[in-house]
């Protein structure tokens, strides 16, 4: 198991390995993603019973809770690449850490409307200083932070290490402002679902929930995956396995 | 020739700090009248009721305190990196972390600590209650070092850069909400007349973290500026 995880990093830290793997896996993954998409929102958005409280209003968490969730995977995804790249000095982590950053900033904004939208009918409010509000808020100003920090740098190894680093210390800071902002204040309901132990949401509703929160990470995955493939490009356009790349597509 | 000792690079590389912030007085005086100037338009943007004053006098000394520090690291490392000295620093047969954390206790020393002392006096200008101006004072002592260092990380990443200046507050502001709202907070905790050892505690523990961690980031992100 370990030998096999190790040869994987090994392989996927090679750029043409690289590329190779997402010729291969692309295909699929797109289609697959969409898929579970369509599925889980057009269950959850028609097919789920309606909450007894609620009403329909609740419906926005089959956007919500994926796009959350997948906007605080990526950070944390970020984080874990920077370090890789600060400490090994993997090329492959560094192009990772950079087509991570869009995605992920756009979900953290998703979130952050649709928390809007659902706030108004249940909180009476679009907007309030809530811990999880305003960690997500400070999620998408890191996110920009980081995007703003790499296209301000020209040299593309240098703006990856860079942004690699202020990835490192702002996942430390994101745990920080967690905590601090849940002293401040909280109005958000906790998790309701659970890895261990029993969720407090019913099956019919858990579900499209679960497939939707699949459908949009697996095209969070195959976003990262495209980008990633066209920045190796980019990089390697010198090297020779580009270039008869390039030859076999003209010819 | 053999390496110098850490502490003969230590005491070395603080003197020189000292002695280059002392010699260009502006650099210390400057923070300051931003900081008082800042706070001074609080009473004259909302209004000047001692009520209303006293309840977000936590918050504007804070927030000016913070942007004080922040722009005062804009040219935290310009001036060396203009002159060559950081290519030295970075290449000599020292570990780099020693000369950069002198450099970054010489920066608060003459940045930080005055926005402290200073501090209680614009709270009282701002109508906080002298019982809770020694809290204000404790919380921007503990709070400024953790600035200070966490904004050099900034400023290390962006040294070369041309538009410095507004990308600096973009990278940083977001770091520094931790010590924004724990130490607006000890303030508002003392003007309730609660007890506020815990939190200032967890703003020393903040501090901790930033001064044994902090240094080690700053000097990876001069290398990485520098084209390592």
């Amino acid at each position: 198991m370990w030998k096999t995880i190790k040869r994987w990093y090994h392989q996927l830290g090679s750029p043409r390995y690289f590329y190779r793997f997402c010729e291969a896996v692309l295909p699929w993954l797109v289609p697959v993603s969409l898929a579970l998409l369509a599925v889980g929102l057009i269950w959850g958005l028609v097919y789920a019973p309606v909450e007894r409280y609620q009403g329909d209003s609740y419906r926005i968490i089959y956007i919500h809770v994926p796009a959350s969730s997948g906007a605080l995977m990526g950070y944390i995804a970020m984080g874990v690449a920077g370090l890789v790249a600060l400490v090994w000095r993997m090329k492959m982590a560094e192009v990772m850490l950079k087509a991570l950053a869009p995605f992920g900033a756009a979900l953290a904004a998703v979130s952050l409307l649709t928390g809007a939208l659902w706030g108004k009918p249940t909180w009476g409010t679009y907007w309030q200083w809530d811990a999880r509000m305003t960690s997500m808020l400070i999620l998408l100003f890191l996110y920009l932070g980081i995007m703003a920090l790499q296209n301000a740098i020209r040299d593309p190894r240098q703006a990856a290490r860079a942004a690699a680093l202020l990835a490192v210390v702002g996942v430390i800071n994101v745990v920080i402002v967690k905590y601090s902002v849940e002293w401040l204040n909280t109005l958000h309901q906790g998790a309701t679902l659970k890895v261990v132990g029993e969720s407090s949401i019913d099956a019919s509703m858990k579900w499209p929930l679960l497939i939707s929160m699949a459908g949009l990470w697996l095209l969070y995955a195959a976003n990262v995956l495209i980008r990633a493939r066209t920045e190796v490009l980019s990089r390697e356009r010198r090297s020779g396995w580009v270039r008869r790349l390039v030859r076999d597509e003209e010819a | 020739m053999s390496a110098p000792t850490l502490g003969a690079v230590w005491r070395a590389s603080l003197r020189r700090e000292l002695t280059l912030i002392w010699r260009s007085p502006a650099d210390i005086v400057q923070p300051l009248f931003f900081f008082v100037v800042v706070v001074s338009l609080f009473p004259l943007a909302l209004s000047p009721k001692p009520a209303l004053l006293a309840l977000v006098a936590p918050g504007a000394v804070w927030v000016a305190a913070l942007l004080a520090v922040m722009l005062s690291l804009d040219g935290l490392f310009r001036r060396d990196q203009e002159s060559g000295a950081l290519d030295l620093l970075l290449t000599a047969p020292v570990v780099s972390v020693v000369p950069v954390a002198a450099k970054l206790l010489a920066h608060w020393l003459l940045t930080g600590l005055p926005l402290a002392l200073i501090a209680p006096l614009l709270g009282y200008m701002l109508q906080l209650p002298v019982a809770v101006l020694d809290t204000l004072m404790v919380s921007v002592l503990l709070g400024t070092p953790t600035l200070t260092v966490v904004g050099a990380i900034g400023a290390a990443l962006t040294v070369g850069l041309n538009r410095g200046g507004i990308l600096l507050a973009v990278l940083v502001l977001p770091l520094y909400v931790p010590v924004l709202v724990f130490g607006a907070g000890v303030v508002r905790t003392a003007l309730d007349g609660l007890p506020t050892g815990g939190l200032l505690a967890v703003l020393g523990a903040i501090l901790a973290l930033a001064v044994s961690l902090g240094p080690v980031a700053v000097a990876l992100g001069l290398r990485i500026s520098a084209g390592d």
